[in-house]
């Protein structure tokens, strides 16, 4: 697992994209060990959210166009890729993306898949597929329109153009920039932050979250007070309010 | 090829002198693919902790060579924007974003970008007999290489917008009594000054200096709000370099400090 590192920082998770003399480019193996770190992150109690991170210059530049290079109609039809995609995307925990540097194409995807991004002062988001004759594969048309607006996406993808730090949080596409020697400490910091909070809260506030991109508000509203009311049987619920009241720190147990 | 920037490094300090004497070092375009090659490697080169900027001749700058853009009458407009965004633009903002300190030694006339860019370093020392002429106005133009934007900052409304809209000339000890530049100095003295301060600057803590010029830069458009986050993120990170603790231990120790730049 050379290419995928992963340290752990109390309940957090870093996974650190390695592949730096390839600018991180995400190929097929590199995102099968991504998907198995998460999978087994997704097993791990001992685990509350995960941050992703590539280097200072690159958080990942692209997919690995060798791979896609080599692929014709009918293998680009029964790709494995979109199945890695949907692995990584199934991850039910807090996943931060901690971007410094290019974060292109596949790299802009990862990001947008992830729940929350912070950025270095250096990060530049863009999907340049266009230029090659192809299109964003794994999400960009999708999740970029929803987090930025309809001119700023189709500006994006029609012409290929990047947009700075400033810019995508201007737009929605990152809550906040950091000087870039501290992208990753802040980042990690707003995990540890979420990890406090019990687990069971957190996958179903996630859940809802997702939801809001796939139903209408109506049936938003309705799975979302399931999912609160499936919250109101859990033990955490009971600690994390009595804890409020007396004034202590609550102690989730994640059940 | 001529070397129309003459780039030399010693003692931590990278000079660059512009070089078309016989044109006043106006710029035109090979003068800036060579500048932009020098600021490469003031960027790359951790060695270098200074950087100082002058004229060969008499001049300093008089900014863009108008022999490169002579206009036929019954021919299309140009595109100044063009050169603008090619040339200009990037040379500010490398300039601007240099984390170590940049030092405008103004030797003769600095006019139309000459004059914003000698404006616009870090620290701007002029010999006494030199003249900022903000010539742009006269032809037409406005102020770029970050004219519009500097001169009120440096020298508030009023005085911006008249000095921009009559395109006048401001002598080297106006600038300093408006507080647009640092220091003028008699014009033999010149060298001798900024090279001095230039050497002194090439031994101080780098990493520090160029988070001081960062977060003043940005405090332009900041909201103090946001420059008090910048601050801590700044300190933060300012805190732990190698000359923080250099500085502290010289300072514990009276001896002093040895700072290399990291």
């Amino acid at each position: 697992m050379s290419e995928l590192l992963s340290v752990h920082h109390g309940r957090v998770l870093q996974l650190t994209l390695n592949r730096p003399q390839a600018r991180n480019a995400l190929n097929n193996a590199l995102l099968t060990q991504l998907a198995e770190a998460l999978e087994a992150a997704q097993q791990d109690d001992s685990v509350g959210a995960v941050v992703i991170v590539g280097t200072t210059r690159f958080f990942a530049a692209g997919a690995d166009l060798q791979e896609m290079a080599e692929k014709d109609l009918a293998a680009t039809l029964n790709d494995s890729r979109p199945r890695l995609w949907a692995r990584i995307d199934a991850f039910s925990k807090p996943l931060i993306a901690a971007v410094n540097g290019y974060a292109l194409g596949a790299g802009c995807e990862l990001a947008l898949l992830c729940d929350v991004v912070v950025a270095g002062d250096n990060a530049s988001f863009g999907l340049p597929e266009i230029t090659l004759g192809i299109m964003p594969g794994a999400g960009g048309t999708q999740r970029l329109i929803r987090c930025v607006g309809k001119s700023l996406a189709a500006q994006m993808i029609l012409t290929g153009n990047a947009i700075d730090a400033k810019r995508a949080q201007q737009a929605g596409l990152v809550s906040e920039v950091y000087p870039s020697g501290l992208t990753l400490e802040y980042a990690l910091a707003l995990a540890l932050r979420m990890v406090e909070h019990s687990p069971l809260a957190l996958q179903a506030a996630k859940q809802a979250l997702r939801q809001s991109q796939e139903v209408s508000l109506h049936a938003g509203l309705g799975l979302e007070r399931q999912l609160f009311t499936l919250l109101s049987a859990t033990d955490d619920r009971q600690e994390g309010i009595a804890a409020f009241l007396a004034k202590r720190k609550p102690e989730f147990k994640g059940r | 090829m001529d070397a129309l920037i003459l780039s030399h490094v010693e003692h931590g300090v990278m000079t660059l002198t512009l070089n078309r004497p016989d044109r006043l070092n106006s710029f035109n375009d090979e003068m800036h693919y060579q500048l932009a090659e020098c600021l490469k490697q003031a960027e790359r080169d951790e060695t270098i902790r200074c950087l100082l900027i002058t004229g060969a001749g008499r001049g300093f700058c008089a900014g863009q060579d108008l022999n490169d853009r002579s206009v036929d009458p019954n021919g299309p407009a140009p595109d100044l924007g063009l050169s603008v965004e090619t040339f200009y633009n990037p040379l500010v903002r490398r300039l601007a974003k240099l984390p170590k300190p940049v030092i405008a030694a103004v030797n003769g006339v600095a006019a139309g970008a000459g004059a914003t860019l000698a404006l616009g370093c870090d620290i701007v020392i002029a010999a006494r007999s030199v003249n900022f002429v903000m010539a742009f106005s006269r032809l037409g133009l406005v102020p770029d290489c970050g004219g519009t934007w500097l001169l009120p900052r440096v020298a508030g409304r009023a005085r911006a917008m008249a000095l921009a809209l009559l395109g006048d000339k401001l002598s080297a000890e106006q600038a300093q009594q408006w507080g647009m530049i640092w220091q003028v100095v008699d014009d033999a003295q010149l060298l001798e000054t900024a090279g001095q301060l230039a050497r002194h600057l090439a031994t101080q803590p780098t990493f520090g200096l160029g988070l001081i010029k960062q977060a003043i830069n940005a405090a332009e458009t900041h909201t103090l709000d946001q420059q008090l986050d910048l601050e801590r993120d700044y300190q933060r990170m300012a805190g732990r370099s190698d000359d923080y603790r250099e500085g502290v231990s010289a300072f514990l120790a009276k001896r002093p400090p040895q700072f290399s730049g990291k």
